[in-house]
Parts: C-alpha cells; sequence; structure tokens
C-alpha cells in the first residue's frame, strides 16, 4: 500500500471520498509518523492521539451515512500551531508563562475547519508567541528542518515562527497546517521547507482566539504540500467572524478554482529595491528564472519601484514589539498560567514575567516598552505609522500599474540551528522581503521554486492586491507548474 | 490658559487667607456608567451585585486570544448623553490602550479614547450661588472600560479581585475649570446627574458608584491667573465634594502664603477625617503609554443615526423648568424642584392635568416631598399615587372637605395608601355646608358670647376668632366660605 502521508491534501481527500482508505486510517498513519519523527524534528508539542481517533472516526461515520452533508476538509488530518486556542487541548504559545493553559473555547479559525470535517492531530511548535524566525525560542526547543545540506548531518531551522507548521507539513506528519504570520511567520518557514504558505489580506481570517503577538500585523494562513491544498486549506479557514472587529465582512472565493486561472495578459512587478547587498547569486538568478518562468506562461513584466521598502524593517520592528508590549500585558500570572510568587505584587509580577518570558519576548517587550513611553511615542511609534502609511502607498501605486509582485520569499535558504543566534537584527533581516506585506495588509505567498547548490529548497513570493488572494494562487500554480517542484528531503528521522 | 478662564468668583466667593482674599478654581471629571444591559466590549451583563465574578465573560478576563467588539448601545448611549449637553458629536473617534498593570486589569490595560473622543465641546447651565445662571463648559466627553474590584480586607494576606465591574462602560465627562465655589460644583454635580437621568443614559445612582467624581482645584489671587492644580480623587457624594474642595483650597492657600508651592499632584480624598492627601506626585504619574487599540478600528458614526438619536431626546431638565414656568405659571423655584428629575415631573403634571397646578405643585413639593422625605421613601415607593393626591385636590375643589381636613385625610393616605375619597367617607370627614347646622352654631356662640359681639362689631377683624369658634363647633367640617357669610349677615358687619 502506498504512504497514505505521503499524498497531497487533495489527494487525500479524493482517497476519502472514494472510499479507497477511511479517515481512521488515513489518521492513524499520521500518528504513527508522528510518534515515529517527533523525537528527531519536535515539530509536535502535543499529540492528540484520541481527539484524532475520534474526530476521524466521526468523519468515517459521516460519510458512511446516506445524505449526511460534509465538510470541504472531511477526515484530513491536520497539524495546528500553537498559537490557536483549541478547546480541551493545551495551549501555550510555546511560552513556559501560559503553564498548562488549556482553553475553554475553539479559535474561530479552528472551529472553521473542524466544521468543515478535518481532524486535529495536535500542537505544532513555533517561535515563543510567534516572535522569531527559526522556531529557536520555544519553550519546546527548536524544530529540525526536514532537509538538509546535501550530507552534512547537523540540524538546520525550518524557519519560524511556524516552524513546527512547515516541518510537520514537509515531513508528511500531517496533510497541511495552519500558521500564522505577523512579518514573515508563514512565508519563510514554508521557503526554508519546501512547502507552500500563504498569509492572506488583513482581516480574511479571524483573528479569535489566536493569542494575539502584533494585532495590526498578525494574519492566520496555511502551511500545505501544493498551491491548491493551500487554496483549499484558506478557503476553510477565512470567513467574516463578528467576534473580531478587524475582520472582513467579505464572501469568501473560490481560491481553488482560482489556482487554474491562466496568468496570460496578466502584469507582474519585479520591484527593483528587493535586490538587496549580500543577496546568493543563486536566490539572485532563481528571481529571474520566475521572472522568466511567468513571461513564459504569457504574462507580462514590469520593472516597478517601492522606494519606502528599506524602511519597512526598522518601521515593523517598532510597531509590532510596541503592540506586543500592550498585547502580552495580561500574562501577568494572576488568572491563569505560571505563576511565581514574590513578596508582594510587584515583586509577583517581576518574578512571573521575568521566568516565564524567554529572552527574545522580553527583548521585544522592552523595545515596545520603550518605543511607546512619553517622549519617544512621537520619534518612534508615530514616525512608524507614517512610514507604514506610506510602504502601503507606494503598493497601491504600483498595483495601479501591476496585477501581482514577484520577490524572493527570504535573503537566503535554511540556516543552521544556533548559527544565528548572537545577533537579533541578523535574524531580524531574514523578515526584509515580508515584513512589507504585513505592514500594508496584502496577501502574499511562498511557492517553492528550486534547490540551492546545497540541496535546499528557496521559495518565490507573489504579493497581492489587498483582496485579491485569485490572482495570488493564479500566478503561484503557474510558477508551482513551471518550476515542477518535486523534491522531498530524504527521510532520515524514520 | 487665560483663555480658558471665562470669569472670576464674586467677591463674597472669595475665601479669606491671612494676607489678602483667594479664589478657588474647580474644574470636575465626572465618571458616569453608561445604562446598558451588557459591557462596553463583551457580552457579560453590566448589572449591579451578583456573586463576585459572576458577570465575566471571556474578553473581561483577558484570556488568550479574546478580542473587544463595541457595543453599539453604548456609542448610542455617549451620543444622546453628547445631544443633551448640547455638544458637539465627532462622527470619527478613537479608542486608545492606557497601559498598566493591576490585578483588578485584566488586559494590562484600559481601552478608552485618550485623543479623538466621542464627544467634543458642551455646556451645562447651573443656578449660581446667587441664583443667577453660570454656563459650565463641557470639555469633552469619552467612552471608556471601568475596571475590577480589588478586595484587601477579607484576608491579612491575600487580595481578592471581582471582575464584575471590569469592562463596564463608563463616560467621562470632563468640565472646563469654571466653576468657582463648592456649592457651584455641587449644582453641576446635581445638574449632571439630572441630565443623564432624564437622558436614561446613566441611573446617577451614587451609593452603587454609578457616578463618581475627580476634583481639581487651584487656587488665585483675584486678577491672577490660573494656579497649579491638584486633582482629588475618590469623592463619592456631593457633600464630601464640598468638603473636600473647601479643604483642599484652605490647604493650598496656607501652603502659598507661607511662601511655599503647590506641585502638581493626584489627592486622595479621606471622607472619615475630611481631608485630602498626597496619593502620587507628578514625578511618580504613570506613564500609560497610550496608543491606538489596534484591535478595534476607528468608531465611525453615520450623521443619519447621530439624528435619529436626536429625534428621540426627551425634554430636559431646563426646558422643562421653561414650560413649568410658563404653563403652569410656578416660580423659579418650585419649577426647578419639579423638574429635577423624570420621576418628580411626571408625578407633579399628572397631578396638575386638569387641576389649579399652583395647588398642585404646593401638595407636591411642601406636603408629599416634605413627608416623603421624613419617612426616607422614594418617589417611586410613594404611598400616594399621583391620582389619589390629584382626587384629594379635587375633593378640596368641589367643596367636600376643606384645606384643613385636606391634611388629615393626606396624612392617613400616607399611611394607609387608600384614595382620599374612601378615607373621607369612613371617616364621615365630609365638610359641613347645611346652613341650618353651621346657623344653629352661631346662634350659640352669639348667645354664649355678647361681649364679643360688640367687639366684632367694632373691629372687624376680630372675625377671625368667630370662624375659628363656629368651625370647631362643627368638628371642623364647616365649608369656612359659608360661615364667613352667615357670620356676616348675622353679626351685621
Amino acid at each position: 500500500m502506498t504512504d497514505l502521508t505521503a499524498l497531497s491534501l487533495i489527494a487525500a481527500l479524493d482517497g476519502l471520498a472514494k472510499k479507497t482508505f477511511s479517515s481512521e486510517e488515513l489518521t492513524n498513519a499520521f500518528l504513527d509518523a508522528i510518534d515515529k519523527a517527533n523525537p528527531h524534528l519536535n515539530a509536535y508539542v502535543v499529540v492528540t492521539h484520541d481527539k484524532a481517533r475520534a474526530m476521524a472516526k466521526a468523519s468515517d461515520a459521516r460519510r458512511a451515512k446516506k445524505g449526511a452533508a460534509l465538510g470541504a476538509l472531511e477526515g484530513a488530518p491536520l497539524g495546528i500551531k500553537d498559537l490557536f486556542c483549541t478547546e480541551g487541548v493545551r495551549t501555550t504559545a510555546c511560552s513556559n508563562i501560559l503553564g498548562e493553559f488549556t482553553p475553554t473555547y475553539e479559535s474561530s479559525v479552528t472551529a472553521n475547519l473542524w466544521r468543515e470535517g478535518a481532524v486535529m492531530l495536535g500542537k505544532l511548535n513555533m517561535d515563543e508567541f510567534a516572535m522569531g524566525s527559526s522556531n529557536e525560542t520555544s519553550r519546546f526547543g527548536p524544530v529540525a528542518n526536514p532537509w538538509r545540506r546535501g550530507k552534512d548531518n547537523s540540524n538546520l531551522t525550518p524557519g519560524g515562527s511556524s516552524g513546527g507548521s512547515a516541518a510537520a507539513t514537509a515531513a508528511n506528519l500531517c496533510l497541511a497546517a495552519t500558521a500564522t504570520d505577523t512579518g514573515g511567520s508563514i512565508r519563510q518557514p514554508a521557503a526554508f521547507t519546501g512547502t507552500v504558505g500563504i498569509k492572506p489580506t488583513y482581516g480574511r481570517c479571524s483573528r479569535w482566539g489566536i493569542v494575539a503577538f502584533a494585532s495590526s500585523l498578525d494574519q492566520a494562513g496555511p502551511i500545505a504540500k501544493t498551491v491548491e491544498d493551500a487554496a483549499l486549506m484558506l478557503r476553510s479557514m477565512c470567513g467574516h467572524d463578528p467576534k473580531d472587529s478587524t475582520s472582513l465582512p467579505l464572501a469568501v472565493p473560490d481560491f481553488v478554482k482560482a489556482c487554474g486561472r491562466s496568468v496570460k495578459g496578466l502584469t507582474i512587478g519585479v520591484p527593483e529595491e528587493y535586490r538587496v547587498d549580500g543577496m546568493p547569486g543563486e536566490i539572485d538568478a532563481l528571481w529571474a528564472q520566475g521572472v522568466a518562468w511567468l513571461q513564459a506562461a504569457g504574462a507580462k513584466i514590469k520593472s516597478i519601484s517601492l522606494p519606502h521598502t528599506k524602511y519597512a524593517l526598522p518601521c515593523y520592528y517598532i510597531i509590532a514589539p510596541a503592540e506586543a508590549s500592550s498585547n502580552l500585558a495580561r500574562y501577568d500570572g494572576m488568572r491563569y498560567g505560571a505563576r511565581v510568587s514574590g513578596k508582594d505584587l510587584l515583586s509577583s509580577y517581576e518574578a512571573t514575567r521575568a521566568s516565564g518570558f524567554g529572552a527574545e519576548v522580553q527583548r521585544r517587550v522592552l523595545i515596545g516598552t520603550y518605543v511607546l513611553s512619553a517622549g519617544y511615542y512621537d520619534a518612534y511609534y508615530l514616525r512608524a505609522q507614517k512610514v507604514r502609511t506610506r510602504i502601503a502607498e507606494d503598493f497601491r501605486t504600483a498595483f495601479a500599474d501591476v496585477d501581482a509582485i514577484l520577490t524572493p520569499a527570504t535573503p537566503s535558504a535554511a540556516f543552521a540551528i544556533g548559527e544565528r543566534g548572537d545577533d537579533p537584527v541578523q535574524m531580524y533581516l531574514n523578515d526584509i522581503f515580508t515584513v512589507t506585506a504585513n505592514l500594508a495588509g496584502l496577501p502574499g505567498i511562498s511557492v517553492p521554486a528550486a534547490l540551492d547548490s546545497r540541496g535546499l529548497p528557496l521559495g518565490l513570493q507573489v504579493i497581492g492586491r489587498a483582496l485579491d488572494e485569485e490572482t495570488v494562487f493564479a500566478v503561484a500554480a503557474a510558477l508551482e507548474k513551471a518550476a515542477g517542484f518535486n523534491a522531498k528531503p530524504d527521510a532520515w528521522w524514520r | 490658559m487665560t483663555a480658558l478662564d471665562i470669569r472670576a468668583a464674586r467677591p463674597d466667593q472669595r475665601v479669606r487667607g491671612g494676607a489678602s482674599d483667594w479664589e478657588i478654581i474647580i474644574g470636575l471629571e465626572v465618571h458616569a456608567q453608561v445604562s446598558s444591559q451588557a459591557k462596553l466590549f463583551s457580552g457579560a451583563s453590566a448589572a449591579y451585585g451578583g456573586e463576585p465574578n459572576a458577570h465575566v465573560s471571556l474578553v473581561d478576563a483577558a484570556m488568550p486570544g479574546m478580542l473587544p467588539v463595541i457595543n453599539k448601545y453604548c456609542v448610542e448611549q455617549a451620543i444622546r448623553t453628547g445631544l443633551g449637553l448640547k455638544a458637539q458629536i465627532n462622527e470619527v473617534s478613537r479608542f486608545d490602550r492606557k497601559n498598566y498593570f493591576y490585578p483588578d486589569l485584566p488586559q494590562g490595560y484600559q481601552i478608552s479614547q485618550y485623543q479623538h473622543p466621542i464627544v467634543g465641546e458642551g455646556e451645562v447651565e447651573i443656578d449660581g450661588d446667587d441664583g443667577e445662571p453660570i454656563i459650565v463648559r463641557i470639555e469633552r466627553l469619552h467612552l471608556e472600560q471601568d475596571a475590577g474590584k480589588s478586595i484587601h480586607d477579607l484576608s491579612p494576606k491575600e487580595t481578592f479581585v471581582d471582575l464584575n465591574r471590569a469592562g463596564v462602560a463608563l463616560m467621562e465627562i470632563v468640565s472646563r475649570p469654571d466653576m468657582r465655589s463648592s456649592k457651584e460644583a455641587g449644582a453641576y454635580f446635581n445638574k449632571l446627574r439630572s441630565i443623564l437621568r432624564a437622558l436614561g443614559t446613566c441611573d446617577g445612582n451614587m451609593e452603587e458608584g454609578s457616578m463618581r467624581a475627580d476634583v481639581n482645584v487651584s487656587v488665585r489671587r483675584p486678577g491672577e491667573p490660573f494656579g497649579t492644580r491638584c486633582e482629588i480623587k475618590n469623592v463619592n457624594s456631593v457633600r464630601f465634594m464640598a468638603q473636600a474642595i473647601e479643604y483642599e483650597a484652605r490647604r493650598q492657600i496656607d501652603v502659598l502664603e507661607s511662601g511655599g508651592r503647590i506641585d502638581q499632584e493626584t489627592r486622595l480624598f479621606d471622607p472619615d477625617k475630611g481631608e485630602t492627601r498626597t496619593m502620587r506626585s507628578k514625578e511618580d504619574a504613570h506613564d500609560y503609554r497610550y496608543f491606538p487599540d489596534p484591535d478595534l478600528l476607528p468608531l465611525v458614526l453615520e450623521p443619519h443615526w447621530i439624528e435619529d438619536v436626536r429625534a428621540t431626546l426627551p425634554e430636559l431638565p431646563d426646558e422643562k423648568k421653561k414650560r413649568f414656568m410658563s404653563a403652569y405659571s410656578l416660580s423659579a423655584y418650585d419649577a426647578g424642584v419639579l423638574s429635577g428629575d423624570t420621576a418628580s415631573a411626571t408625578y407633579f403634571e399628572t397631578v396638575a392635568k386638569g387641576r389649579d397646578a399652583k395647588l398642585a405643585a404646593n401638595w407636591v413639593t411642601q406636603e408629599l416631598f416634605g413627608a416623603l422625605n421624613k419617612m426616607g421613601v422614594d418617589l417611586a415607593d410613594s404611598p400616594v399615587s399621583a391620582a389619589h393626591l390629584g382626587a384629594l385636590i379635587d375633593l378640596i375643589a368641589d367643596g367636600t372637605i376643606n384645606g384643613k381636613i385636606a391634611k388629615d385625610v393626606f396624612a392617613k393616605m400616607l399611611e394607609s395608601g387608600d384614595a382620599p375619597g374612601v378615607i373621607v367617607e369612613r371617616e364621615g370627614l365630609r365638610q359641613v355646608t347645611d346652613t341650618g347646622a353651621i346657623e344653629k352654631a352661631i346662634d350659640d356662640l352669639i348667645a354664649a358670647n355678647p361681649d364679643k359681639v360688640a367687639e366684632v362689631k367694632e373691629k372687624p377683624k376680630a372675625l377671625g376668632w368667630w370662624v375659628g369658634q363656629t368651625i370647631k363647633a362643627t368638628g371642623g367640617k364647616a365649608n369656612p366660605q359659608i360661615v364667613n357669610q352667615i357670620l356676616k349677615e348675622k353679626l351685621g358687619i
């Protein structure tokens, strides 16, 4: 029998529909794979064996029943980033400060997935509070990237913050996974693991029940094996939610159908400002290759300028920590999560937060507190908001002439665990191509396009107009088809 | 600062210091709880009381991933209040986060409106100390969340937290520093309360903390610019407000006259000692790190919504007072008392309808309010309904009873809650209009008092004695007009 875990989401749903296998069989195959692989990859921080089997059986029962309504993801086993609150399943955002916190409620995005019949395999590792680009800040330790540099056995990071989601998808430990993206946390790990990850337009996915990092930037999205799988996942994840004031009251388009659209006649923008110093030649070459593929598919190419790009990263690293410093204030040891008691209230706060938050989270809380302080607010936060407006205007101007923008997804391939631990600014540079879409609220997708000289996957990014995920999917599908990327990592973890 | 300074205190409002006279400058920040079913950003009940932590949603407890959603009704209440204060309604306003740590503030920030409040400048007219109207300008009104309650006295070592109030909607109404005496401050607070109650946007219940005031006080010598102000917190009644202002003004005058300097600070009022003391100095002031709440969109009001609310505004106390003065010919004082709150006004208008309005006003303000006040009963729980009081006035008007008997009947109505007609019949209090009985009583009096007959013929003013004695002889039930008339005939005066 074929390895069920190697199937794409759409192929697996086809198999389930044709009753080639049951959801229970499929789920058990994934649970076995996780049990074998997880000691090596550390992608899951909770595996919900019982819940997964119960959900699979319930799905099979629905399929067996004549006339029963079936969901779009009926019986499909998925992994859930630990940032999503899941009812009755420990949710910690991979931070010590949440202790053994077990929500009594289900995030809107995951509730949407379960309503579509999906099966939950467990909670996926991530950077603490989604702050990181390497999954090294997790309280549960780093995730190993399924990909390695040729014959070199040292473990690489899968990127972050959705490192567990990317690694689990790449290593066939789920059909697809939920993830979140505040500055690139879906697209960068997707690029590092040869998977597809899309961050939709801000407001497409409800943020209700997702542990907040930076409210004005956070968006949920999927990491999947193919562009179509990502489209199917996203369609089930998003939709208007009155419980989130920033959720868009709009109907959800058929993203899967959009994957079949031709790119003929589309104009694709290539922003000169994304040609950064010190970028490996291979990435530059891949970008040129991407341009050529789209041209060959009938798209027109136009060189564009996004002049405020160079301010995006500093702007992001003011706004995101500012919001985070306030969003994380609720973790005070008073009502839930871990608490370290001191001799009085202030010392209890200090002890709880000093032991509960890791170094990177503390760094960002401090930065955020600083930039919002009296006397600094205007120079930092307010100025960053103005820059943010300019960045959004750059895109608006560009999208008057182009239908989508093509850029590299990351300035490098996956790096080794511990390799960039010393200098946070070096780590922040990972987000250089991705943060702009968050600041402007635009949809962006990362598509695996090639392997570098050491055998590591590289991704291309497509950025679209606000609410135009359909064009993004069409261009991504064209790139996927042209690239014919079907490389898989050696399954060294088995 | 001088641009804000609209008037000097009148000489009689000045406070005497050792070396010179001083003016007191007062501004109020009133926190009024919005009358609403649910909290400002969650669906939990905003009702007062309940078991500790019974009215707490996931949002109020700031569980991970929870998000605020604005309660439209609370916004409407703020619009209504703004219109009632003749204020500008801002079609675009915004919510900001005010960040600080405290166990009764689960989010670690209060959602408030810092830079862009929903309501801008307005005004409240009050009666000044000399009875002349004064305008107190409103600077702004904004919506914000209340905090929970920390309870320190249940255990020697622990603090308990009740989040029932956490997230309840408050309106913070900020006045300009336009008041010049504690009496004016009290008048402003009471007027604001009666406006909010008339609008139905705040129940004004001070015992339950629905209305609280922070008082800004400074002093200056006449003709000088404003001095440095201190903010006094924890002022929970109009009486305490007066105490706090007077104590604080005296304290500041003493400091300044002894060559000291007033530091801008927040002070706490201690109602037991009647004094204020330093809570925190300007240096210790929190840095609240205000910034726009990214979980909420700017609050944009459709102009037609504002107009719809305007169309449903009730008659406000000032308009009502004017109408009572013109339509019922009431004095400014009576009109003021009766228009002060909706319940009194409605009661009065029910009694006055189709009757002598001045008589009705007298009965309501003097007899009824006096009695209720003595009994410590609210008008809502009055044993005498407006219909019964009206019926009593009718009995006087049609001559069934006289004014004196009416007071006895009223006393029995207060005790029993019975209709006046029932009491009159039961107690046999119907006025004697039978001239035969009255003539008989007068004939007996004339026969028994020849000296008085002579006296009254000399001095017609002595008729009062005859009237009194005649009514007494009929057990108080004789109609005074008829008695008068027959007496005059029989005595030949």
